[in-house]
């Protein structure tokens, strides 16, 4: 298991920088969906099929779907450099040192726990995530469709004013 | 030294199973073609083909040597990279999904169990709904790479119409993973054995499943990506030779395995009369399978047949003010009955 989680983790970095480097919107968006596949591949090596599916069917099957579907509305081909703000030149690499100095700490305090990440008896099975979702959380999941609900009456309401 | 050569039967039959598997695959979309062609043309009263082999029957092998031999065209300002990969990505997408339908029961030999499938994932059904919801990138990056307006059009509309009726899809075999409790396809099946078949309990969910199923192939009537007489031909229309093929044979691909997919989920599978000898007893089901499967291919073909297209803005109202209300009601109706335990 573990030179496959090293492949497809090596794969993640890579299609993720790919994100941040492309010229091209459509180059992109296909590699987050590379990231987003391969992220759901190291899922299945911690043995959570049922997550390792979802995370396909709704990030890459669905939402990517709908980022290519505006980039090709917009017919967006190459995108032009535009004069780089001074808050991102000044800020942006201290802020990067930070951010990475943090992952490194929490990765750190994790490496001298257990080899593997899942414990023993860990069920990922669309039953126990239904079973936590609806029993212990479900005041938080409520809520959070009651705020995708405005955000999609706020689309609608957007849209129409321009009609 | 027994470990040693335990892994590498293992990893022979696994290799076998994909290669029988593939075959048989290829095999029947090369006459899934065939017969539609023959089913259309006796429903127009022509002969269809005839001339290749008796009643055209090797049609499809000189259909496939055409394509190897035609002119591969490479349109200018085409986005390269992304007008390779799109056919590539329709075809392994199409065929992927194949690797986790059981096609019966199992086979003992030598004291190794055998079953009738690539691999058995218990979370099966949603790999379908998966490797499905990700084909539509084949369709819309072949759009939008041509740098043409026909593609671009027909992968817009593909695009749109694949995000509708995946939602009324998902929704339809809902009601079948409530009633079973299990999404694999292994034990859905098992439940319909030692229950009823699921279309005696599901006629509603069936319904929607099978005309969502239609759009998200893009077949008549639902068959608007590729509509000849607005788009020339969709998104495919830059293709030429072996990646049109490709587009081709993953369309087909993908009618298989929905078909394989509404005789699991709703007629019971590889369940019928078994009879004989142990060996025929591992085969008939199989069989069974194979002649529920082939009757959705032929009601595919007769609808093709029989309904004219629908207009862009009639299956966007009807996808979404029809299919998918009564996919949420039938969700509703059917937990409703599993939580009084009534089925």
């Amino acid at each position: 298991m573990a030179p496959l989680f090293y492949i497809f983790a090596a794969v993640a970095i890579l299609a993720g920088l790919s994100v941040v480097l492309q010229r091209t919107p459509v180059y992109s968006a296909l590699s987050l969906i590379v990231v987003l596949c391969s992220l759901a591949v190291v899922y299945l090596l911690l043995g959570a099929e049922f997550l390792a599916v979802v995370q396909v069917i709704i990030y890459a099957g669905a939402i990517m779907v709908l980022f290519v579907l505006v980039i090709m509305l917009l017919n967006a081909r190459q995108e032009s450099p535009t004069d780089r703000s001074r808050i991102a030149r000044i800020a942006g690499v201290p802020l990067l040192a930070v951010f990475v100095a943090e992952i490194l700490v929490a990765v750190w305090g994790q490496f001298g726990n257990s080899a593997s990440p899942a414990p023993h008896g860990f069920d990922a099975g669309p039953r126990a995530v239904g079973e936590l979702l609806f029993r212990n959380y479900v005041l938080p999941f409520e809520v959070t469709s009651v705020l995708i609900l405005v955000a999609v009456l706020g689309a609608v309401v957007l849209a129409k004013k321009q009609l | 030294m027994a470990t040693n050569s335990d892994f590498l039967v293992t990893v022979l039959l696994a290799f076998v199973r994909v290669v029988v598997v593939l075959v048989v695959l290829l095999t029947a979309i090369a006459y899934a073609v065939w017969l539609e062609r023959k089913v259309v043309a006796h429903i127009q009263s022509r002969w269809g083909p005839y001339l290749v082999g008796p009643h055209g029957l090797l049609q499809p092998v000189a259909d496939a040597l055409k394509f190897l031999f035609k002119e591969d065209i490479l349109p200018r300002e085409v986005d390269r990279v992304v007008y390779y990969l799109a056919p590539f990505l329709a075809f392994t997408l199409a065929f992927a999904s194949i690797s986790v339908i059981p096609f019966g029961t199992s086979i003992t030999i030598a004291g190794r169990t055998i079953p009738f499938e690539i691999t058995n994932l218990n979370v099966g059904l949603l790999f379908v709904l998966a490797v499905t919801s990700l084909g539509v990138y084949g369709v819309v990056l072949a759009g939008w790479s041509s740098n043409s307006k026909f593609p671009l059009f027909g992968g817009l509309r593909s695009c749109a119409q694949m995000i509708s009726y995946e939602l009324a899809l998902g929704l339809a075999v809902v009601g079948v993973v409530l009633i079973s409790g299990s999404l694999s396809l292994r034990e859905i099946v098992e439940h319909q054995q030692h229950h009823v078949w699921n279309i005696v309990i599901q006629p509603l969910g069936f319904l929607l499943y099978f005309t969502a199923a239609i759009a998200e192939t893009n077949r008549t009537p639902f068959d608007l990506p590729e509509a000849e007489s607005e788009l020339v031909g969709g998104f495919h229309t830059e293709y030429s030779s072996f990646k049109f093929a490709m587009f081709f044979m993953a369309e087909y691909a993908n009618i298989v395995t929905v078909s394989c997919l509404a005789t699991l989920l709703f007629f019971g599978g590889w369940s019928g009369p078994v009879f004989g000898p142990p060996l025929l007893r591992a085969l008939v089901p199989t069989f069974w399978f194979c002649a529920k499967v082939f009757c959705f291919l032929f009601v595919y073909i007769w609808i093709r047949g029989t309904l004219p297209r629908f207009r862009y803005d009639q299956l966007m109202s009807f996808g979404w003010r029809v299919l998918l209300p009564v996919g949420l009601l039938n969700v509703l109706l059917t937990g409703f009955l599993v939580a009084w335990g009534v089925i």
